[in-house]
């Protein structure tokens, strides 16, 4: 007879895991789109069809359960990440492309479910990015008040791309600003005259970063998360971005501004925090969230790209499997020894 | 009392479900129809039978002596007749047989004169003695013989006694109501550890969900003056895990890799074993019976006074199990394991029967793969990193389990508890380490293959040489006695001597045979004498036994069983143990 | 002009590269075993021939000389996978049947006491003398079965060592994933 001990198990689930982050994510989700319209709720659904049927496949190609796994809600995780980090207004063969790409390539042949080194999200912005930049770049002006069928028609290509659909986020905005400038633009004048900005970041951002931060909260409760990860994400980034502030404040955008700002909140409680792409140990996940903050700084303030949480991530992704080896917690009865 | 509590990392809180079996009083177990003893119920050697089929047998006689010093005595838990000495299955995850004395009540219940001593009054060797006698051992869970425990370690001062009466494992009772209603000879127990142990302090750990017992442990700690603290530790599985109740405690963190809990000053016993310790010193009364509870998917669960013997299926029936059981638990849901079949005895460390049904216990959800999620890692007590050790079981890449200290795993179950994938950590853990062990056990078996070998080779090559060397002596000696012959130029002639090849072809005979042989024609009576010597020689060594010479003590334990069984047989003489053949000899 | 800097550059790298790695090479030089010394450890030291060398130190050293890894059957599947992740060779099926680990039993009732047997064993476990009836010492054992043919009364058998309580091993958990039919 085979059955092995313990017989009771915990109530808990893949799928429930995958879940709560979903509605973990809710609160952010409900801020951008009173920001920036109904369309990213068009984007969701699309994110999560493609995201579904290229796992369906996958699974039957590869002669897995189907069943099991389309319901473990981890391809929706992926799928919604994806959707909140590309444009809201992106064509929706972009969005596609990037959900296939990060279901098939980055998660699917590397083993599925818990066996990609890589967060299947970053992976589809950081092709996206490099392959259609400008789409990836183009961000809806600010007071651009569209209705839902004028955005889904944006989306699925049926009205034209007007200029009004070019405009930046925040982030690039500023730096664009800050790099063409000959001096004559500083942090204070832009945030002062230019009408995308509000009070700390990007009009309406704060309050979406706060939507994150609240969601990111109720997971940190739940014990789906650590504290590690996102504290050290924020510590870095702020550290590092008031240095840079407290050296040349006209240069350099204070840290409220870089923390509210671009994927900095989303990727301090649901990117970075990747359980499967990142690292599991408690010294690990600081160093993890630490290097993400501080990677993603230099990119988006120095480098060439829009923002650069999800590079940042991928990095880390990289360096994970050696940090977790260096960073082993001793054992019980072995702390002095260590 | 007050006293400073520690943590320690990880645990979960499963249901505990004690609730069942605690309200009512501890009831004897009727005699069963018959009791299947196995003869290994400890940790350490075997205990051989001393009976066979056939013999009367009264309450508490030794059926199996201890086989060394970790190893403990087995005794009949009641009158009767031996049916027989053999195999059975016994309660063990296997599910293999063992070697099992079969006893058939006769009824009367009659005991073996039974004699207690007084433990202040002789040396504590004769305590030991008389524990080991008795087949005291831990009744937590291993079963480790107690008197093995009671020796503190020397150069380390015993600092503290811990008695252990957490029972942090869902369902199981039956501590508890032994706390309730014999904490008397529960502490006097205690007192007589302590007069061993000699430690500065005794604690006795009782999780905080068993008020009823701490109020009666106290009184009786109060009632005897004994300076014990009953202290309440929080109710968290795995507090009742020795390393885990020595750290909450004391805050001593004994290390996975350290043999004894003594080595750091401290002695964890359970309450059950410090009650029968007292029984066997007190009363001489052996352990032949436990207290186990009886729970799970029954009608009437309730802790029973049972004896060790009684097969479980009788057991169950007297809690009348729900018609929907499909399997009896040994232990507790965390760490037990179902029994092969109804039949299987009760032994000493049977705490807990329960009744499995898919109610209680549903069927395991299909395995997902790890997500890393890391809730083993923090639900694990040992603060292992269960899902790395898990990769590698997997890929059964055995040395990097080892390097994530797979061996500090006390298979507690925690991982296994709290993992959404529902993959069965404990299982791969198992499998890992019982694969390591095997490997070991290969690996020193092939290693001394190898040496002996090698050592066999040698001295073949030896003998080689030797013989090389003998015909070398032989053919001087001829050429100088043909000189001689020569010189004396008149010899009769007789029959030339053709000693008998020796019927043994063994090196060592043909070795010498040459020397008689060179000469056919030679007639003189030295060659006649050289040749029958060298006939006696050759004999004399024949009957040597052979690859005798390096033998390990075990080995020569085996020979000569196998000596003894062939002298029975009457096909050998037995012999005085010769010495090593000459050409054998190390240089 | 350019080129030859270029040139000279990267032969200057070369050279000091190169001299780099040789100084590496001698002091880092890791005394390891030597690689007959890692196979024979995976060997299963049964001596028996089996794989056509008398013993397994000649076939360790016949495999370091190109010999094929899958002669070994005591080794197992097992034992050709790890010779194949030591050598970095290719797996291949064993070139027998593999057989579960045996014990000779000698019929003490038959043996006539002749020897052959006692230098057969490659490792000394079978105790015994000439017109005396022999034992194979079991612990000692390793199922080689070099010792049946010289048997003139065939009173040795190979008997499967069973499986008790202090060899069992636990199982391979087996709750796999299957493929939805």
């Amino acid at each position: 007879m085979f059955a092995p001990a313990p017989f009771l198990l915990k109530d808990v689930s893949v799928s429930q895991v995958m879940i709560q982050v979903c509605v973990a994510l809710i609160p952010g989700i409900a801020a951008y789109a009173s920001l920036v319209g109904p369309a990213i709720l068009v984007q969701l659904v699309i994110a999560t069809l493609a995201a579904l049927i290229a796992e369906a496949v996958m699974l039957k190609v590869r002669g897995k359960p189907l069943a099991l796994f389309l319901t473990d809600g981890s391809a929706i995780v992926t799928a919604w990440l994806i959707a909140l980090t590309f444009p809201p207004l992106a064509p929706w063969w972009l969005v596609v492309t990037g959900t296939v790409f990060a279901i098939v390539v980055a998660k699917q042949l590397y083993g599925g479910l818990g066996q990609n080194p890589f967060n299947p999200a970053m992976v589809a912005f950081a092709i996206c990015i490099v392959a259609f930049p400008a789409l990836m770049s183009q961000w809806p002006s600010v007071g651009l008040q569209l209705s839902l069928i004028e955005q889904m028609n944006i989306i699925l290509g049926w009205a034209p791309r007007v200029d009004a659909l070019s405009g930046a986020t925040p982030l690039d905005a500023m730096k664009t600003a800050l790099k063409l400038g000959d001096g004559s633009f500083d942090v204070a004048t832009l945030l002062a005259n230019q009408d995308i900005y509000g009070n700390f970041a990007g009009r309406g951002w704060e309050w979406v970063a706060a939507g994150y931060l609240l969601g990111g909260l109720w997971l940190w409760h739940r014990k789906l998360i650590t504290w590690h990860v996102p504290l050290a994400f924020i510590a870095s980034l702020t550290l590092v971005s008031g240095a840079l502030w407290l050296y040349n404040p006209a240069q350099f955008a204070s840290p409220l501004f870089h923390i509210l700002s671009g994927g900095a909140m989303l990727g301090a409680f649901f990117i970075a925090t990747d359980p499967v792409s990142g690292c599991t140990t408690p010294r690990g996940k600081l160093i993890f969230g630490a290097g993400c903050g501080l990677l993603a700084y230099i990119i988006r303030v120095f480098g060439g790209y829009p923002d650069g949480v999800a590079f940042a991530v991928l990095l880390m992704n990289l360096s994970a499997p050696v940090i977790d080896l260096l960073t082993q917690p001793p054992v019980f009865g072995m702390k002095d020894k260590a | 009392m007050l006293m400073n509590l520690f943590k320690f990392k990880g645990g979960v809180k499963p249901p505990s479900n004690k609730l069942q079996s605690n309200h009512l009083p501890i009831a004897q177990a009727p005699m069963p129809s018959r009791l299947v003893v196995p003869l290994h119920q400890s940790i350490g050697g075997t205990p051989r039978p001393v009976v066979e089929a056939g013999d009367k047998v009264l309450k508490g006689q030794v059926i199996g002596n201890a086989d060394g010093w970790i190893s403990a005595a087995v005794h009949a838990p009641t009158s009767g007749t031996v049916l027989e000495v053999a195999m059975h299955i016994r309660p063990h995850p296997s599910g293999l047989d063992s070697l099992c004395v079969v006893i058939e009540p006769d009824g009367k219940d009659k005991w073996i004169t039974r004699t207690p001593i007084d433990h202040k009054a002789v040396p504590p060797a004769d305590v030991f003695h008389h524990l080991q006698q008795c087949g005291i051992v831990g009744l937590g869970g291993a079963g480790f013989p107690a008197h093995g425990k009671l020796t503190p370690t020397k150069g380390v001062p015993m600092d503290e006694l811990i008695i252990n009466g957490a029972e942090c494992e869902p369902f199981i009772t039956c501590d508890d109501l032994l706390m309730r209603e014999r904490a008397e000879e529960v502490v006097r127990g205690i007192a007589l550890f302590r007069d061993l142990l000699q430690p500065k302090t005794v604690i006795i750990g009782i999780e905080d969900n068993k008020p009823e017992a701490i109020a009666a442990m106290r009184a009786a700690v109060d009632a005897q003056k004994e300076p014990f603290s009953v202290v309440a530790v929080p109710t968290l599985y795995p507090a009742g895990g020795a390393k885990q109740l020595i750290r909450v405690l004391t805050g001593k963190e004994v290390p996975g890799s350290m043999r004894s809990t003594a080595d750091m000053g401290v002695q964890v016993f359970n309450v059950g074993t410090a009650y029968s310790a007292w029984r066997a010193i007190a009363h001489g009364e052996p352990l032949i019976s436990r207290i186990l509870t009886i729970t799970g998917n029954v009608h009437a669960p309730r802790n029973y006074e049972v004896l060790i013997g009684t097969p479980m299926g009788e057991l169950l029936a007297l809690a009348q199990p729900h018609p929907d059981t499909d399997g009896i638990l040994m232990g507790g849901p965390m760490m037990g394991f179902l029994v092969p079949n109804p039949q299987v005895p009760v032994v000493k460390t049977t705490n807990c029967l329960i009744a499995h049904d898919d109610r209680l216990f549903p069927p395991k959800a299909p395995e997902m793969p790890c997500i890393r999620c890391g809730a083993c890692a923090r639900a694990c007590p040992h603060e292992l990193q269960p899902f790395e050790m898990y990769w590698f079981s997997r890929a059964k890449n055995f040395g990097k389990t080892q390097e994530y200290n797979i061996f500090d795993c006390i298979e507690c179950g925690c991982c296994s508890y709290v993992c959404p994938s529902r993959i069965p950590l404990v299982q791969y853990f198992r499998f890992a380490k019982s694969e390591i062990w095997a490997r070991e056990r290969e690996k020193n078996a092939s290693d001394q293959a190898k040496t002996r070998f090698e050592f066999k080779q040698l001295r073949e090559e030896r003998e080689k040489a030797d013989k090389a060397e003998k015909l070398a002596k032989a053919a001087a000696a001829q050429a100088a006695k043909k000189a001689a012959e020569a010189a004396a130029a008149a010899a009769e002639s007789s029959a030339s001597p053709t000693p008998d090849a020796p019927t043994a072809p063994l090196v060592a005979a043909t070795t010498d045979a040459p020397s008689a042989t060179v000469t056919p024609e030679n007639d003189a009576k030295r060659a006649t004498i050289e040749a029958a010597m060298a006939r006696a020689k050759a004999q004399r060594e024949a009957v040597q036994p052979k690859n005798t010479e390096s033998l390990t003590a075990e080995q020569q334990k085996v020979a000569a069983e196998i000596e003894a069984r062939r002298v029975t047989a009457h096909l050998i003489e037995p012999e005085p143990a010769a010495p090593a053949p000459t050409s054998e000899k190390p240089e | 002009m350019d080129i030859l800097l270029a040139i000279s550059i990267m032969a200057l790298g070369a050279v000091v590269l190169g001299a780099l790695l040789g100084f590496a090479a001698i002091k880092f030089k890791v005394e390891g075993d030597p690689l007959v010394e890692k196979i024979e450890a995976i060997l299963p030291q049964t001596q028996c021939g089996q794989c056509g060398f008398p013993g397994c130190k000649p076939y360790a050293e016949a495999i370091v000389n190109g010999e094929e890894i899958n002669k070994c059957p005591p080794g197992g599947a097992e034992g050709v996978q790890r010779l194949a992740d030591l050598l970095g060779r290719e797996v291949k099926p064993l070139d027998a049947e593999e057989k579960p680990k045996q014990v000779a039993i000698i019929d003490e009732n038959t043996c006539i006491g002749c020897t052959l047997c006692i230098q057969a064993c490659p490792v000394d476990a079978i105790v015994g003398a000439a017109k005396q009836m022999h034992t194979i010492i079991a612990p000692q054992c390793t199922g080689c079965e070099l010792c049946l043919p010289p048997c003139p009364v065939e009173c040795i058998r190979m008997e499967v060592i069973p499986e008790t309580i202090d060899n069992w091993k636990w199982k391979y958990p087996v709750v796999e994933i299957k493929a939805a039919a």
